[in-house]
């Protein structure tokens, strides 16, 4: 056997020691769903009696889903959920990319001023926000228990990071000459931003919409401290009052838990790849 | 038009960027000043006056012994995570980059856990632990796993690392993968032709040029990791005896269960300021070892 053949040998074996490990770990990353799925179609004596089992000994059966659908109000929180998050990232696009705008094409102090304090307190963390949102907005201003509330904090926590990477964009991907040939033509500011910038910042629109939705939707710690009615649940807060309401139900409880995830594995299919580019060019920057 | 007048200025930062200043003002500045000053007061979150107390918020925050073990035992389930979470990363963003067939269906399935909520992942896993490894430990009668680890004190701890390196590994995976898409292919091929083996390729070349991609993942999963509160919640809910507490949760009790908002808040300054001290002196350890081809 010559050197050549003996290389190739050793890659294939390589590659199928590499596919193996990958394999394994795949197993393992998806385990935990695969459980939830195989439960949820169980009734609960059969769950308790064998968790893994395949098909319960009592047989198949799909009544745990309208009964959680139900009992954690299923349709209602999704909705809040879905209004809340689609509001939340438009207008977080909107104001943050017309701000990095102003703040890239000039250089006047209060531009300075905005962006610098924008980036440093991209590293506060909510938990030091907490205590003092809730005191200023349910203590003084009585405004807590409202969706619209909800969105303006929500809002208002992500515009620094989203300001922050238009403000790259709008640098590296906008000519300014671009905008001068809109000006000659008659365009005021507002024209020219809204007809020639925004258009160009679609990448961005993207990433930014990507990042925001995703961790508007799962966020639990500020949606609990703002909304308290349970007709204003979103859907982790809906998932954990329940949970703490039916954990002995462990058959609703592995309904639930699917129900809460299906939507965003559904839109993780098909938008797969732009969830993945998103999110990487999001940490990247 | 003068487009240098004070008035022409200031119509146009208030046309774009008004409201921008605003929201973020009212969010996230002016909380984080009247947070500084509660501080200074032993308000009961219901009361309209806030008594002013001086420093006494901070003398409690330093005699809060469950505090100071909160914060120790976040410190060690962080470091433990971290380091965990960037190793499995960093080996399966080199299997996902190695030319295997299905790269890309792995990567995505390997970043799945990043898409659902904190919340719904511990549940998940309390089903895991409690129940499932339970039944697989005692159908094949193994000792260790024939009772839940959510039970112990240590196990609930570990039970807190693996949801955690399995929760971020896929997405520090996938700025692994940036990085090494970003080492170039001649560097990589006149390694090979000096004669370095495949381990030595990484560890010599492709790692010191991906130090970037290190200094971004320590960073984020070390803010992360200290900051934990929704799987903590939902996995553990500080149990057994309070011994799973993390400093986030902490927090919380103290400023919302316990009404002591100015401890809360303070003890909430210090656990930042912990964090924000490691995050940076990590990113500038970092970027002092960047090199570049």
């Amino acid at each position: 056997m010559d050197m050549n053949e003996r290389a190739a040998r050793n890659k294939k074996i390589s590659h199928a020691v590499m596919i193996i490990i990958l394999l394994l770990a795949f197993v393992c990353f998806i385990f935990p769903f695969v459980l939830v799925v195989i439960n949820v179609f169980k009734v609960k004596a059969d769950i308790t009696a064998d968790p893994l089992a395949l098909i319960g000994s009592r047989g198949f059966t799909i009544e745990n889903f309208p009964e959680a659908m139900e009992k954690m109000n299923f349709l209602l929180s999704f909705g809040n959920s879905l209004i809340i998050t689609i509001l939340s990232t438009v207008i977080t696009i909107s104001l943050a990319s017309m701000a990095a705008f102003v703040i890239v094409r000039n250089n006047w102090k209060a531009c300075g001023l905005l962006f610098g304090l924008m980036v440093a307190s991209m590293v506060i963390p909510f938990q030091v926000l907490m205590v003092p949102l809730v005191s200023l907005y349910g203590g003084l201003l009585d405004i807590l228990n409202h969706r619209a509330t909800l969105i303006f904090m929500h809002v208002g926590f992500s515009l620094s990071m989203a300001t922050f990477m238009f403000h790259g964009a709008i640098n590296t991907n906008v000519p300014v000459s671009l905008e001068e040939a809109a000006t000659i033509d008659g365009c005021t500011r507002w024209q020219t931003y809204w007809k020639v910038v925004f258009p160009l910042l679609k990448p961005t629109i993207a990433t930014v919409a990507i990042i925001d939705a995703m961790a508007f939707w799962n966020d639990y710690l500020l949606p609990s401290l703002v909304l308290a009615k349970k007709e204003l649940y979103t859907i982790p807060i809906a998932t954990q009052v329940f949970y703490g309401t039916y954990s002995t139900d462990i058959g609703l409880i592995m309904a639930a838990l699917l129900l809460a995830m299906l939507p965003i594995l559904i839109l993780y299919v098909f938008l797969q790849r732009y969830i993945v580019e998103g999110v990487t060019s999001g940490a990247v920057k | 038009m003068n487009t240098n007048t004070m008035s022409y200025k200031t119509k146009q930062f208030l046309m774009f960027a008004g409201l921008t200043t605003a929201a973020f003002f009212a969010v996230v500045i002016l909380p984080f000043i009247y947070g500084l000053y509660l501080t200074f007061t032993s308000w009961d979150g219901v009361s309209k006056n806030k008594p002013f107390v001086g420093l006494a918020n901070y003398m409690s925050a330093f005699a809060d012994t469950d505090y100071w073990q909160a914060l120790g035992r976040t410190f060690i389930y962080a470091v433990i995570a971290v380091i965990l979470v960037n190793v499995v990363a960093f080996l399966l963003a080199f299997l996902v980059t190695s030319g295997v067939k299905g790269q890309n269906f792995f990567r995505a399935g390997f970043f799945v856990p990043n898409l659902i909520g904190g919340i719904v992942l511990g549940y998940i896993w309390k089903f895991v632990f409690n129940r499932a490894l339970v039944a697989l430990g005692t159908s094949l009668s193994i000792g260790a796993l024939s009772t839940s680890w959510l039970a112990t004190t240590n196990g609930a701890m570990l039970c807190m690392i693996i949801v955690s390196v399995w929760q971020y590994a896929g997405y520090m995976m996938l700025i692994y993968v940036a990085g090494f898409m970003s080492v170039s292919a001649d560097v990589l091929e006149a390694a090979m032709i000096d004669g370095c083996t495949g381990i030595q390729t990484i560890v010599h070349i492709s790692v010191p040029l991906m130090v970037s991609s290190f200094v971004q993942c320590l960073f984020l999963t070390i803010t992360r990791c200290f900051m934990v509160y929704d799987v903590n919640l939902s996995l553990t809910k500080g149990e057994p005896f309070g011994s799973s507490v993390m400093a986030a949760m902490h927090v919380y009790n103290q400023a919302f269960t316990y009404k002591n908002y100015g401890t809360g808040q303070a003890e909430a300054l210090i656990l930042f300021i912990v964090c924000a001290v490691v995050g940076v002196l990590q990113v500038y350890i970092g970027k002092k070892a960047e090199v570049s081809a």
